[in-house]
């Protein structure tokens, strides 16, 4: 199957590509060189006068698994009116904040994107959202485990064994078929099956002896550089929500200082003393300590205002939440490594605090100077949908509208506010970045992101208009694996997709460990508990080191 | 020559124990350990002997059978799919996936047992955990309304009362343990306490219980039927315990204000966390049931009781529910997915379905498939086939074939009627 598509403005990035008019030629599924093709035998889309530019990266979104699923279960007021009507053998669902698998799937290929990665996965349930991601068509895609409150890490890093931690993640990922290594509230999860939390870095964690959060991050960014993982430490720090959360997450960041680390949704981190947990936004001094250190990547978690549904493996948080938001409150504590639980919320922009965190979202996208180095999330559903991904993309590109949409947000988060001074507006090159190249590369994911020859041929191409919102909403053509998928924003194909995974070497020996682990640790037999290669449909080994 | 598997898991009930083993040879199975005694027989009462489909009754091979009921199914105009929790959740995807394509209502056995329980989640949350949580940490425990001395065996001795966790190495000398039934039942004589609640009378027990979590103190001496100063004292030891877990069955979900017991008792865990870290877990029955309500809820947003008949799902239990679409006769063919409805629903449903034409998945004989119009003996889960369930914590734990004897899974047949359907 060979492709053409001729005479588009390509945004490309990681290859210098600005606008600039060019072919983009593609056989089996990967983008060629031109002299690679027989033109004739080639279907030819005329990109004339339109913009191309790679399919969307996903970087952190909860789409998928146990969490979700009790969102989904949690919400029927949510699904109501979002249905999706069944179209020949394209699946019906709901969509709303918590939509279905095949609902999502067809919701990003909709909107140009083509690879997600799901934020936070227990590894105990792992095997569930493989189930899940296995019914998402149209995507490529990968699961971060969360690792941050597990008990056998903690103990290695009681006993000063990293090297244990080290074999033990690295056999970890092999059997949950994962990605990357997450980190949500390292210790405080923990702390939480006992009532509590943890405030500072160097708090204690109940039944480890000198283990503290701090610990915990240096030792899991030190075990990512030894097993080579193409993505960083994705972490989710301490004081998510509080006031406390700016001076925090910049104390983080300079405890793992010219490490590469991710740090997600930061906005819901970047908040100054004062009465009340969201009160002050911090995101100057938050951007400040990103723009000083080039080995971070950060994603913003952008507000959005309407309706969400908030979902963490941070438990502390979300009875915090609960306590503030009133209403439905859903826990789960699971065994020997995470917890997790879920509470609804709607995002009002007559409300001051919640106008706050909009603003400061927005703040942080425009202060941090390197756009290679801030994603574009909701961190959805927590934010808002991943289907506002195209306001948020206006926002950034239209500073009228953002003026527009300042002037009508609660006057105490207009108080002291730096985004009226903050002219910077993205260009079309910068929105490829923060949604496509950027993502790419922080994932390692060498085939994405980019037009170049050897990248799979998911290609988004859109006609240009002033109303960024409305051009990002319905791109005029979708090719995943150069299969056209979407069209004017229409699904039109369904395909299957890949599941990345890393499985890094490791001494063998810890699985003798491991294995007389599980007979104290764990209600689930080791010999059950890993998720099979042969489990997983398109299940993609990549590689580390 | 005989083979030991070991490390095998058991599909009968919500606990699906992996801790089996069972000794095959040539494809029968010889002997099981561990298992309890439904466990057990699920194992050595299997009869492995190959089987065909039946259409009327009368022998057939397997492609006239899809045909046969593929052509009931075409034929008509609001088909039922019911059952799904004997199932692995492989066969669960394809069973809603049929649903969808055929605009037909789908159910499971959650509408008859902890459907309530669902409809309480989403009206206000559930504070919960896995099993293991349970048994490391719980040092009160609640059973209320369920009774697994009888239902799930090894319930008490592996994840609950009796189990020795990491800060649990006593099991039972650890722990207080509390049952709330209307008759003192096998688990209330291995309780600490028995507190015997008046029939249908939970609701205000439990509005009782809250007013004493927030301090109030009752103008009344006994309530459905339970002193209140033995209220007082479980409210007591529960604001002051580590880790207090919840145990709850269908005395009341099947009861009087059903939804509303339970969301009471959601409500009361959720607010004594203000005090103690509680939880509660809802005593699932079927082996994977819990995976029927995970599946239905990925694909369709909801749990059970789920309509395609416009083209979208919608969710209205009482509505929805195989018992009501039964008995108003809204259903004029149904498709049975390893369940016996027959036996179990009321007269007045179960009689529909001797009149309505019914395709009938099962792996061994039952009511409804004594009735059915095509009959598909399909193997089981976690005997003849392999696949995955949920357990009652939402745990998923992997199904192994432990023989080998041929027959189609229901995951071939419901994906073979997917195929062969108008589209």
């Amino acid at each position: 199957m060979m492709l053409g598509i001729v005479g588009g403005r390509v945004y490309d990035p990681c290859n210098g590509r600005d606008g600039e008019v060019a072919d983009v030629w593609v056989k089996d599924g990967r983008v060629v060189e031109a002299a690679a093709i027989d033109r004739e035998r080639a279907e030819i889309v005329d990109a004339a006068g339109l913009v191309v530019m790679p399919g969307g990266v996903e970087i952190h979104s909860h789409l998928v698994g146990a969490k979700v699923n009790s969102g989904r279960k949690l919400r029927p007021e949510d699904h109501r009116g979002n249905e999706r009507v069944r179209a020949g053998a394209f699946r019906s669902g709901v969509g709303g904040t918590v939509p279905t698998t095949y609902v999502s799937g067809y919701l990003y290929s909709e909107m140009g994107y083509t690879t997600i990665m799901e934020a936070a996965t227990a590894p105990l349930v792992a095997r569930h959202t493989h189930e899940e991601l296995e019914d998402m068509p149209n995507l490529d895609k990968g699961v971060f485990i969360t690792m941050g409150n597990n008990h056998f890490i903690m103990q290695a890093v009681s006993e000063g064994r990293p090297e244990m931690a080290r074999d033990y993640v690295a056999w970890l990922l092999k059997a949950t078929k994962g990605y990357a290594i997450k980190l949500v509230n390292p210790g405080g999860v923990e702390n939480w099956k006992w009532g509590k939390n943890v405030s500072e870095l160097d708090d204690p964690v109940i039944g480890y002896e000198g283990v503290t959060p701090r610990k915990i991050v240096e030792t899991l960014a030190w075990v990512n550089e030894e097993l080579g993982l193409p993505h960083v430490p994705h972490i989710h720090g301490i004081n998510l929500g509080r006031s406390t959360s700016a001076r925090t997450t910049v104390e983080t960041m300079k405890t793992l200082a010219g490490r590469r680390a991710h740090y997600c949704h930061l906005q819901f981190l970047s908040y100054g003393e004062g009465p009340r947990h969201v009160n002050k936004g911090e995101a100057a001094a938050v951007a400040a300590a990103v723009n000083a250190d080039p080995a971070m990547t950060v994603d913003v978690g952008q507000i959005v205002f309407g309706q969400a549904t908030t979902m963490t493996s941070d438990g502390p948080l979300q009875y915090s939440l609960h306590q503030t938001a009133g209403g439905r409150w859903m826990n789960d504590d699971v065994e020997s490594e995470s917890g997790g639980g879920i509470v609804p919320i709607t995002y009002k922009r007559t409300n001051p605090v919640n106008a706050t965190m909009w603003r400061t979202g927005l703040e942080i996208f425009l202060l941090v100077e390197d756009p290679w180095r801030v994603f574009l999330t909701t961190d959805h559903p927590n934010g808002g949908r991943f289907t506002s991904y195209p306001q948020v993309i206006r926002l950034l590109m239209d500073r009228a509208y953002r003026e527009e949409t300042f002037a009508g947000i609660h006057a105490r988060a207009r108080k002291g506010a730096l985004l009226p001074e903050l002219e910077r507006e993205y260009s079309l090159y910068d929105i490829a970045v923060i949604t496509r190249a950027g993502p790419a590369r922080a994932l390692g994911l060498e085939r994405k992101g980019h037009l170049g020859v050897g990248a799979d041929a998911d290609i988004a191409i859109y006609a240009e208009q002033d109303d960024k919102e409305a051009m990002f909403a319905k791109p005029r053509y979708v090719f995943k694996d150069g299969v056209l998928v979407a069209r004017d924003g229409v699904l039109v194909a369904e395909v299957p997709g890949r599941t990345f995974y890393v499985a890094p070497p490791y001494d063998p020996a810890i699985e003798d460990e491991i294995r007389a682990y599980f007979e104290r640790a764990y209600t689930v037999a080791y010999e059950n508990y890993a998720v099979l290669a042969g489990d997983v449909a398109g299940a993609e080994p990549v590689a580390c080191g | 020559m005989s083979t030991v598997l070991e490390h095998v898991a058991c599909p009968f009930c919500g606990c699906v124990c992996d801790d089996i083993a069972v000794e095959v040879d040539g494809g029968r199975v010889l002997k099981v350990k561990r298992a309890c005694t439904s466990g057990q027989g699920v194992f050595m009462e299997y009869d492995p002997s190959p089987r065909l489909p039946r259409v009327r009754g009368a022998e057939v091979d397997w492609e006239v059978a899809v045909a046969e009921a593929a052509a009931i199914l075409d034929a008509s105009d609001s088909p039922l799919i019911y059952g799904l929790s004997s199932s692995a959740s492989e066969a669960q995807r394809k069973a809603v996936a049929l649903a969808d394509r055929l605009g037909a209502v789908i159910d499971s056995t959650s509408s008859v047992c902890h459907g309530p329980t669902g409809l309480a989640m989403q009206a206000v949350g559930e504070p919960t955990c896995t099993l293991g949580e349970v048994r490391d940490r719980a040092d009160v425990l609640v059973f209320w309304g369920c009774n697994p001395d009888q239902s799930h065996l090894r319930h008490l001795a592996r994840y609950s009362a009796n189990a020795r966790g990491a800060l649990t190495p006593n099991g039972r000398g650890d722990r207080t343990v509390y049952v709330v039934d209307v008759r003192e039942t096998g688990t209330a004589k291995k309780a600490d306490h028995f507190l015997q609640v008046a029939p249908g009378c939970d609701y205000e027990v439990l509005t009782t219980l809250r007013l004493l979590v927030q301090g109030g103190e009752p103008d009344v001496d006994v309530v459905g039927g339970i002193p209140v100063a033995d209220l007082t004292e479980l409210v007591e030891r529960l604001k002051a315990c580590r880790y207090g877990v919840f145990f709850m069955g269908m005395g009341l979900t099947m009861t009087a204000a059903r939804q509303l017991n339970v969301a009471e008792l959601f409500t009361l865990v959720a607010e004594l966390n203000a005090f103690a870290r509680c939880s509660v877990i809802p005593m699932r029955g079927h082996g994977n049931v819990t995976g029927a309500d995970q599946v239905l809820t990925w694909t369709s947003g909801y749990p059970f009781a789920v309509s395609y008949a416009r083209g979208y799902p919608q969710f209205s239990p009482g509505e929805f529910s195989a018992v009501d679409m039964l008995a108003r006769r809204a259903a004029d063919a149904a498709l049975i997915l390893a369940s016996d409805p027959g036996a179990h629903f009321p007269r007045a449903a179960a009689a529909v379905l001797e009149e309505i034409p019914t395709i009938v998945l099962d792996h061994g004989p039952s009511v409804t498939a004594g009735h059915a119009t095509v009959l598909f003996p399909t193997a089981a889960y976690g005997v003849d086939a392999a696949g995955t369930a949920y357990r009652m914590d939402n745990v998923p734990i992997p199904l192994s074939q432990v023989i080998e004897t041929g027959r189609p899974t229901d995951e071939d047949i419901l994906g073979r009627l997917i195929e062969a359907v108008r589209p």
